[in-house]
């Protein structure tokens, strides 16, 4: 095993099988991601990409091959897999300062500079005694991500955070991400649906393909940090993996509802 | 539904409109002389009858029987519907294990168990608590289960990524997640509690309102019988408010 190879990925087969049907979520995947990149998977959906995450960070079980996070083989989640869901998932009778509390180890519960560290990084320190109904979408996603940053991650899954808000904030918020990434130093793996994203945020690109989930293709992206959205490498790299996918979508649609 | 419109002479104005109507049609009744005193009072006599039973301590010695008992049986059935519907809810052996007399219990009706706390307890104050406990434990207990059955799963997803020990669960997701649950079976259960004291007292009690109900039958006094209704729905309606309010308090997060 490569030593700077934060997950390793080798014959991984998932089928979820509930006794009366089974679906085949996911097809050899072979996959290496090296410590402190950032890597996005894309894909249609119901291609797995969820189901690849989850297993990485622990959440799935009873999968078939080799999935091997920080040199262990994954079984269950930990702090050390940071994991951010499309919902914030804040607990809604917690200020923003007790949800992060509550998530810290006993050792860290109260060190209210940690907290407020964190808070700081992602520009919340006035929302700390704030519940979460009392934000915005962003603002609450942000109090998910300083959530799992407090807790000092190895690395950081991400499992469409931003594919509930707007276009703006969207895009704020990937600046974010991409700063907290170069200044933390965590290795971080983006689920998408959206191949801006994807292309924007991704040293390595993964393109998975539905039916059953394999993974397709790897493209790299250099586009450097700090990246540019408007330069030709980022619409070059762009178009390719838009090629990619309307190959793909020729073959006649099914509507996934 | 809550969220009436509590300012404005407009809402007031509409809020008593119906109640006076009541008085009026009662007073019409007794004025044109189809009020008979041993069917229905007048108005004048109802007035009369709380005076002179404020005066002479009976209305605050039976409405004082009567909610003390209420709260006797009351947090008597939130205790144990507490600690069984957490211990239902945790361990699936135990809910396997309770559940078919639970399901079995659960229909008979509060009254129902009169004649059995009568036989078992005498008609002292320990049957009265006991139906009172039968009319309350359900409404709070099946709530409880319900509650904590319906916090998204999601909760306890991200509880195994930050690696929660159990008890921290239990305290910052189980019962905050099912405390609007819990709320809600609280006001069902203080309201049956109150219904179940009422129907107690009117089968063998000396004290209490609903002794006022029965021996303003036998007496054939509507009058008394009146007052001890509206003490009940009066009483009834503030106990509700203050659980209202409570409710409000607790759970601010909604
Ligand atoms: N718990 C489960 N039980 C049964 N089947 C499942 C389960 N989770 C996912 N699947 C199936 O596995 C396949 C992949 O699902 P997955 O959620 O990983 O897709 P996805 O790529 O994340 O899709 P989307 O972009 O819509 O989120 C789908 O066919 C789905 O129906
Ligand atoms: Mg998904």
């Amino acid at each position: 095993m490569a030593v700077n190879n934060i997950v390793e990925i080798k014959h991984l087969t998932k089928i979820f099988d509930d006794g009366k049907n089974n679906v085949k979520a996911l097809e050899d995947i072979e996959l290496e991601i090296s410590e402190g990149s950032f890597t996005s998977i894309i894909g249609g959906s119901g291609c797995g990409k969820s189901t690849m995450l989850r297993i990485i960070g622990g959440l799935e079980n009873n999968y078939q091959g080799d999935v091997i996070v920080n040199g262990e083989k994954v079984n269950s989640p930990s702090r050390e897999k940071g994991f951010i869901f499309q919902d914030h998932r804040l607990l809604p009778w917690l200020t923003v300062k007790e949800n992060i509390r509550f998530s810290l180890p006993k050792e860290q519960k109260k060190n209210d500079e940690l907290i407020k560290k964190y808070l700081a990084l992602v520009g919340l320190s006035e929302f700390e005694n704030a519940l979460p109904k009392q934000l915005s979408g962003g603002m609450a996603q942000r109090v998910a991500i300083a959530r799992a940053l407090a807790n000092k991650p190895k690395i950081l899954l991400l499992d469409e955070p931003f594919g509930a808000l707007d276009a703006i904030t969207k895009v704020n918020l990937q600046e974010e991400l991409l700063k907290i990434w170069q200044k933390e130093k965590i290795t971080m793996i983006i689920v998408t649906h959206d191949i801006d994203e994807a292309v924007y945020l991704g040293e390595n690109v993964v393109v998975m393909t539905p039916r059953p989930g394999r993974i397709k293709q790897i493209y790299k992206t250099d586009l450097g940090t700090p990246r540019l959205r408007t330069g030709v490498q980022f619409t070059k790299a762009r178009d390719e993996i838009y090629k990619e996918f309307f190959k793909e979508a020729e073959v006649p649609f099914s509507y996934n509802i | 539904m809550e969220e009436k419109n509590k300012k404005g002479i407009g809402y007031l104005l509409l809020y008593i409109t119906l109640p006076v109507i009541i008085l009026i049609v009662w007073e019409g009744f007794n004025q044109a002389g189809e009020l008979k005193p041993y069917t229905m009072p007048s108005l004048a006599k109802l007035f009369e009858t709380t005076v002179e039973y404020a005066n002479n301590g009976q209305l605050f010695e039976n409405i004082s029987v009567s909610v003390l008992l209420v709260l006797e049986g009351f947090f008597l059935a939130l205790a144990t519907a507490l600690i069984i519907g957490m211990l239902v809810s945790l361990f699936p052996k135990f809910d396997i294990f309770t559940d078919l007399v639970i399901q079995i219990l659960k229909p008979i009706p509060p009254i129902a168990w009169i004649p059995l706390a009568i036989l078992w307890f005498g008609i002292g104050q320990e049957s009265k608590i006991f139906i009172i406990f039968i009319g309350a434990v359900f409404p709070i207990f099946l709530n409880t289960v319900d509650g904590v059955k319906t916090i998204d799963k999601k909760y306890f997803e991200l509880a195994k990524v930050y690696e929660i020990p159990r008890s921290q669960l239990i305290k910052n997701i189980v019962i905050p997640g099912a405390l609007p649950s819990i709320m809600t079976g609280i006001r069902v259960g203080l309201g049956n509690a109150w219904v179940s004291v009422v129907a107690a007292e009117m089968i063998g009690a000396t004290k209490g309102v609903g002794y006022m109900l029965s021996n303003g039958r036998s007496l054939s006094r509507p009058d008394i019988v009146i007052l001890g209704m509206l003490l009940v729905g009066i009483f009834g309606k503030i106990m509700d408010d203050i659980l209202k309010f409570l409710r409000r308090k607790v759970i601010t997060w909604l």
